[in-house]
C-alpha cells in the first residue's frame, strides 16, 4: 500500500461522523465610509492612502513623491510614461534592481486596508515583492467592506497567482520592534482613484 | 529535561522571565483591541470552528478534491505517512533539480520531521529566510514560539549574532539597524537559490491552490524567484471552499499578532511558465489524533500562536522548555499524540485557567483537552509514581475528618516549633515561596469555640 493509499484510509476510518458546514460564514461590516475606513486601517498598518481625482493627479503625486527613484516600472497603461525603461525582462531576478513598481490592483477591502493583485497585474510574480518600493492604484468604486465579500468577488482559481496585499513589508521579530521594509517592498502607496 | 526542570533553569532571571513575560503580553494585548473592532468575532469564530468541523469529518474526500483540482493545476501532489518520508520526498526533488541549496520560509511541518538537520547531513545548505527563523538558525537553536520563532532573544544576543555572522558592528542592537543587515544578506539567498520551501496556511479543496501568509515578504521572494517550489503542508491545512479563507484570514492575524491581516497572503495555484511545484501532504500522526475522539478537535488548529501568548505557564516558561517544535498550550495537547512517553510532562505545564480556550479563534477546548491528556498519560504509566502516591495519600487525608483534622493540628504544631520541616528545599511549594505563618486554631476550631467565649 502506499502511503497515500494508507493516509486515506487512515483518515477514513478515524474521521467523526459528518459535520455539517455552518449555515452562517459570511457576515457584513457596516462601514459608512469605505474610503475613510481603509485609509484609516492603511495607515495604521504603515502605508500611506492618497485619494486623487484621476490619473493625472496620480502622476502628479508619483512625480513629486519619488522624484530620487532613477529605476522605475510601471504596469499601469496610463502612467506607462512614468517607466524608466520598459522592463520586459524574461527572467524575473533581472527586477532586483528596482527602485519603484507601479501596479493596478483589482479591489480592496476596507476592513483591513488589503488589495487583491493578481498575477496578470503584475507580469512577473515577484515584482511587488522584490520592487524597493510600491505603488498600487485601486479605483474607489473597487473598494468592497469585509473579506467575506472580497471572496464572494473573486474566482480565486482563476489566476496561477494572487496576493492580498496589506501595507508594506515588515516585521517584529526583534524583541516585538515595528520594523518597516523586511524582504519586500519598504514603502507602500494606495492611491485611489475617484473618477476612473 | 522535563517542563518543570527547564522552567526552572528559565526563571532563575527573573528579570528576564518578567520581560519575556511582559513582552508576550503585550501581543495579547494588541489581539485584544483587533478583536474588539469586529462585532461579529464570536460568531466568525463559531463559524471557523465548523468550518473545520465539517472538514475534519469529510477529511478524505476533501483531500482527494483538493489533489485533483492540484494535479489539474499542473502542480506535483506526494503523500508522505511520517516525517521521515517528508524530508527524503524534499531530498529526492532537490536531487532532482540538481540543487544543493534551499531557501525556506516558515513552516512548523518542517520543525516537527526534522527537516533542516536532515538536509545539512545530505549535504543540502538550507537558509530559514523569515527573520526569527533565521536568528534561531543562526544561533542553532529551534524557535520558541510559532509565530515569533526567536521572542526569547533580546535584541544584544542579535546583535551579537549578526556580529559574528553577517558582519554588523559590534554591539549593534538597533532593531532596524539588524533587520536592514538581514534583508541584504537573505535578499542575495533569494536571487541565487533555485529551491525554496513554503508552509502552507490553507489548503482549498475547491480549487486546488494554498495560501500562504507572511508578513515579510520572504515566501514569495522565495517561492518566485526558484525553479522549484516545494510547499509541505498536514492534512489537517484543507478548508472545503474558496470562500472559507475570508472567514479564516480574517481571525488569523489579529488572534495572532492584533493586525487586520498579514501583508502578504499569498494564492498560489499554479506554477509560473519554466517553474514546477509540489505538495506534500504530510500525516506524521494527525490520522491517530483523528481517531481520538476527545483530542481530535486539535487538528482545527491554524497555528496563530493567540494560547501562547495569553497562557501564563507559557510566558514565564518560555518556548524551549517545552522541548516540543510547537510550544505552549497547543503544543502541549499535540505532543502527546507524537510521543506519550517523551512529552507527558507537558500537559501538566497549566494552571488549567481556561484562557487558551478563550482566545482560540477555532475554538479548540485546549484546557479540558490538557485535563483529560493528564488522566490518559496517568492511566497509561507515563506519569511519575511518587505524583500518583501524593495524590492516593491526600485523598485519603482529605476522605477521613478524622485524620483530617489531625493532620491539620499536627502541620500546624510543626511549622510553629519547627518551622524548617516545611521551609526546607525539599518542599517544592517553598520554592520561591515564603511560608505562612500557622494560624493558632483551625476555622472548625474556632467554629466549635465560638459560643463558649
Amino acid at each position: 500500500m502506499t502511503s497515500r493509499e494508507r493516509i486515506l484510509s487512515a483518515v477514513k476510518q478515524n474521521k467523526p461522523e459528518l459535520q455539517p458546514l455552518p449555515e452562517t460564514a459570511t457576515f457584513q461590516s457596516d462601514y459608512p465610509d469605505l474610503v475613510a475606513k481603509f485609509s484609516e486601517i492603511l495607515r495604521f498598518i504603515g502605508g500611506t492612502p492618497v485619494l486623487v481625482a484621476n490619473y493625472e493627479e496620480a502622476e502628479t503625486y508619483i512625480r513629486q513623491t519619488y522624484s530620487d527613484l532613477p529605476r522605475v516600472v510601471s504596469k499601469v497603461p496610463a502612467l506607462n510614461h512614468l517607466a524608466t525603461t520598459d522592463w520586459d525582462v524574461v527572467d524575473p531576478h533581472q527586477l532586483e534592481t528596482v527602485d519603484l513598481a507601479i501596479i493596478q490592483g483589482v479591489f480592496g477591502v476596507a476592513e483591513n486596508s488589503a488589495i487583491w493583485v493578481p498575477e496578470e497585474q503584475t507580469g512577473h510574480r515577484v515584482l511587488p515583492f522584490i520592487c524597493q518600493h510600491l505603488v498600487l492604484l485601486v479605483n474607489t468604486a473597487d473598494l468592497v467592506p469585509n473579506m467575506h465579500d472580497a471572496y464572494e468577488r473573486l474566482n480565486v482559481g482563476e489566476s496561477g497567482f494572487g496576493v492580498f496585499i496589506a501595507g508594506p513589508s515588515k516585521t517584529a521579530d526583534i524583541e516585538q520592534a515595528l520594523v518597516i521594509g523586511a524582504h519586500g517592498a519598504r514603502s507602500l502607496s494606495v492611491v485611489l482613484l475617484q473618477n476612473s | 529535561m522535563n517542563h518543570s526542570e527547564a522552567a526552572e533553569v528559565f526563571t532563575e532571571d527573573v528579570d528576564r522571565t518578567t520581560w519575556h513575560d511582559k513582552t508576550l503580553w503585550f501581543v495579547r494585548e494588541k489581539r485584544d483591541k483587533a478583536v474588539f473592532q469586529i462585532p461579529e468575532w464570536e460568531a466568525l469564530r463559531e463559524a471557523a470552528s465548523r468550518i473545520k468541523h465539517n472538514a475534519l469529518s469529510n477529511l478524505d474526500e476533501y483531500l482527494l478534491e483538493f489533489e485533483a483540482n492540484a494535479i489539474k493545476n499542473g502542480v506535483k501532489v506526494h503523500w508522505a505517512a511520517d516525517g521521515r518520508e517528508h524530508n527524503e520526498i524534499v531530498l529526492q526533488i532537490l536531487r532532482e533539480t540538481g540543487a544543493t541549496q534551499m531557501v525556506k520560509s516558515k513552516s512548523m511541518l518542517t520543525e516537527e520531521c526534522h527537516l533542516n538537520d536532515f538536509l545539512i547531513e545530505q549535504g543540502v545548505d538550507v537558509v530559514d529566510t523569515d527573520l526569527g527563523e533565521r536568528v534561531v538558525q543562526l544561533a542553532g537553536e529551534p524557535p520558541s514560539h510559532i509565530v515569533m520563532p526567536c521572542i526569547h532573544k533580546k535584541k544584544e544576543e542579535i546583535g551579537e549574532l549578526f556580529h559574528e555572522h553577517l558582519g554588523t558592528e559590534k554591539g549593534a542592537s538597533d532593531p532596524k539597524y539588524l533587520a536592514e543587515a538581514a534583508r541584504q544578506h537573505l535578499r542575495e539567498k533569494f536571487l541565487t537559490r533555485r529551491a525554496a520551501l513554503t508552509g502552507v496556511n490553507f489548503a482549498i479543496a475547491e480549487t486546488g491552490g494554498f495560501v500562504v501568509c507572511t508578513n515579510e515578504g520572504n515566501a514569495d521572494m522565495g517561492a518566485h524567484l526558484a525553479d522549484v517550489h516545494i510547499a509541505s503542508m498536514g492534512i489537517e491545512k484543507i478548508i472545503p471552499k474558496a470562500r472559507h479563507t475570508g472567514v479564516f484570514l480574517r481571525l488569523l492575524a489579529r488572534s495572532a499578532t492584533g493586525q487586520p491581516i498579514t501583508t502578504y497572503s499569498s494564492h498560489f495555484h499554479r506554477p509560473r511558465p519554466g517553474q514546477t511545484m509540489h505538495i506534500i501532504i504530510v500525516d506524521n500522526g494527525r490520522t491517530t489524533q483523528l481517531g481520538r475522539p476527545d483530542f481530535r478537535n486539535s487538528l482545527k488548529c491554524i497555528r496563530c500562536g493567540a494560547c501562547m501568548n495569553t497562557c501564563p505557564v507559557y510566558r514565564r516558561s518560555g518556548g524551549h522548555s517545552y522541548h516540543n517544535a510547537v510550544a505552549g498550550p497547543i503544543g502541549s495537547i499535540l505532543a502527546p499524540n507524537l510521543d506519550m512517553r517523551k512529552n507527558a510532562d507537558l500537559p501538566f505545564a497549566s494552571t488549567l485557567c481556561g484562557s487558551c480556550s478563550n482566545v482560540c479563534p477555532v475554538k479548540i477546548d485546549i484546557h479540558d483537552q490538557l485535563y483529560k491528556w493528564r488522566q490518559v498519560l496517568v492511566a497509561e504509566g507515563y506519569v511519575d509514581t511518587t505524583k500518583k502516591q501524593g495524590m492516593k495519600l491526600m485523598a485519603s487525608v482529605l476522605s477521613s475528618p478524622k485524620l483530617f483534622r489531625f493532620s491539620g493540628k499536627a502541620g500546624r504544631t510543626m511549622m510553629r516549633l519547627v518551622p524548617f520541616s516545611v521551609s526546607n528545599p525539599l518542599n517544592p511549594w517553598f520554592k520561591q515561596r515564603e511560608m505562612p505563618e500557622p494560624p493558632k486554631e483551625s476555622f472548625r476550631e474556632w467554629y466549635v469555640n465560638r459560643d463558649k467565649k
